[in-house]
């Protein structure tokens, strides 16, 4: 980590950057946030380790507007997301330094905390750490596996190779280990009452903080027709019962053919939703319908559902 | 037998999309030819299939429709050069992710009828209509977020 901050360090003083995006150390060991360092000092509290899981490449969009350059550190799976923004036209790649940081997974805290209570610190998470991670509890210290903590997303790692980077930092790991679509197909093989009870289960449990559509790269919009334009406390109030209902379903339909599925969504959701397989169902469909496609993978390349061929498939037809 | 012991007969309610250039039409001659089709259709009409967003749909569904049809030009022939040919896509994926979430595929169709196809429309109504009717009662997708 320590090379990582004196290469961000030179870039700022010998002024190739203006700033730099990246993690700064939280409160606790595995809570860094997602920070803006504009000074070569405050960079004594950057850090990069198995917790900082957070996708950069949305806080680029503004990144973009401001003067000189900002050198971002990207993970391979938030390239995709950075190259998807490109081919929206959200971000300006000339004003951005992408450092393609190096990855063996990232952290599922919530996995860590399962009986583990009372941690006070967690050591070894860094990216040429050991297979093991050391956590200290008030009952004392313990030794988990690196492989068990992992966030889910990372089970269907999508490789180890940064899609789009000015410099690569660190060696990558592809930590692929299950099928991507292996869930999606679970639920697809119940009966339509299964389906319904499962999603209503999860959805349920939703209390609309708007986590998902914040963190998401694909949700960039300007103005978000969930985002009531009212004055003060009126803002709270829903703008149509019906979108607060059909919430996660409109918000997949609007990110379909451009989510590159990094999964930032159901890492984010306090209640522990998994949004990402309404995403990924979509992702399958295409794939079967359309052929593969991975958002984010081609800056040039055509969204499926802004294209189409006079043979495409008829719906109900499924093939 | 009293009025209470009778069995009232499950009447679906169908909302049919219909394209204003095509099967708008189309069911205006099933209607002129006195082709019958079931009253429960009840028919919205949209200036192209390329017009129906996927929340009409989804809306449809929450305010108690058992099934959803949509109706538009025969490929190629869309007045507007191309609105059937993104819709085609866009239903495929909403279809297929209703069905995904327990609404089956049977309660969902497009079909392209043009405006000189009468009886092809009151068909293709007949046919969903009884095919619904078999589904039964629709899930409550209104209710997706409010568990009991």
């Amino acid at each position: 980590m320590q090379g990582l901050i004196d290469r961000l360090t030179a870039l700022l003083s010998d002024g190739t950057v203006a700033r730099v995006i990246g993690w700064k150390k939280g409160d606790m060991a595995y809570n860094p946030e997602p920070h803006m360092f504009e000074t070569a000092e405050s960079l004594k509290d950057f850090v990069y380790d198995g917790f900082c899981g957070a996708n950069l490449s949305k806080m680029m969009i503004e990144a973009s507007k401001l003067e000189g350059k900002t050198a971002v550190c990207l993970k391979p799976c938030d390239t995709y997301s950075f190259n998807q923004l490109i081919r929206e036209h959200r971000v300006v790649r000339e004003n951005a330094y992408i450092i393609g940081v190096g990855c063996r997974g990232k952290l599922d805290i919530e996995k860590i905390k399962k009986g583990n209570k009372g941690i006070t610190s967690i050591s070894g998470t860094e990216l040429d750490g050991s297979d093991d991670i050391k956590i200290e509890t008030i009952y004392g210290d313990k030794n988990i596996s690196y492989k068990d903590a992992l966030l889910d997303r990372c089970h269907v790692c999508k490789g180890k190779d940064h899609m789009i980077f000015d410099e690569v930092w660190g060696e990558s790991k592809d930590t692929a280990d299950q099928e991507r679509f292996a869930e999606v197909e679970k639920i697809e093989a119940m009966t339509p009452e299964e389906k319904f009870a499962f999603f209503r289960n999860e959805l349920s449990k939703c209390i609309r903080c708007n986590a998902c559509r914040n963190v998401c790269p694909a949700c960039s919009c300007r103005k978000c027709i969930f985002d009531n334009t009212k004055f003060d406390a009126q803002q709270k109030a829903n703008v149509v019962s019906f979108e607060e209902r059909m919430f996660h379903i409109i918000r997949a339909f609007h990110v379909a053919g451009r989510c590159t599925d990094c999964g930032e969504c159901s890492r984010v959701c306090p209640e522990g939703i998994p949004l990402h397989l309404f995403n990924r169902k979509f992702i399958k469909d295409i794939d079967k319908f359309y052929g593969e496609f991975q958002a984010g993978k081609d800056p040039e390349a055509q969204s499926p559902l802004t294209d189409f061929t006079f043979e495409d498939i008829e719906p109900g037809e499924r093939g | 037998m009293s009025m209470n012991e009778e069995k009232t007969e499950f009447r679906p309610l169908i909302v049919a999309f219909c394209c204003n250039w095509c099967s708008y039409a189309g069911a205006d001659l099933a209607g002129s030819s006195r082709l019958s089709y079931p009253a429960d259709v009840k028919i919205i009409r949209v200036p192209c299939s390329g017009r129906v967003n996927p929340m009409f749909i989804l809306r449809a569904f929450e305010r108690g429709a058992d099934g959803v049809i949509i109706c538009g030009c025969h490929p190629g022939d869309c007045h507007y050069s191309t609105g059937n040919y993104y819709a085609r896509r866009r239903m495929t994926l909403l279809f297929s992710m209703l069905d995904y979430m327990g609404v089956e595929n049977g309660r969902t169709r497009v079909e392209w009828c043009s405006a000189a196809e009468g009886v092809k429309f009151s068909n293709t109504m007949n046919e969903f209509c009884e095919k619904v009717k078999s589904l039964g009662k629709s899930v409550r997708l209104g209710d997706i977020r409010c568990k009991d």
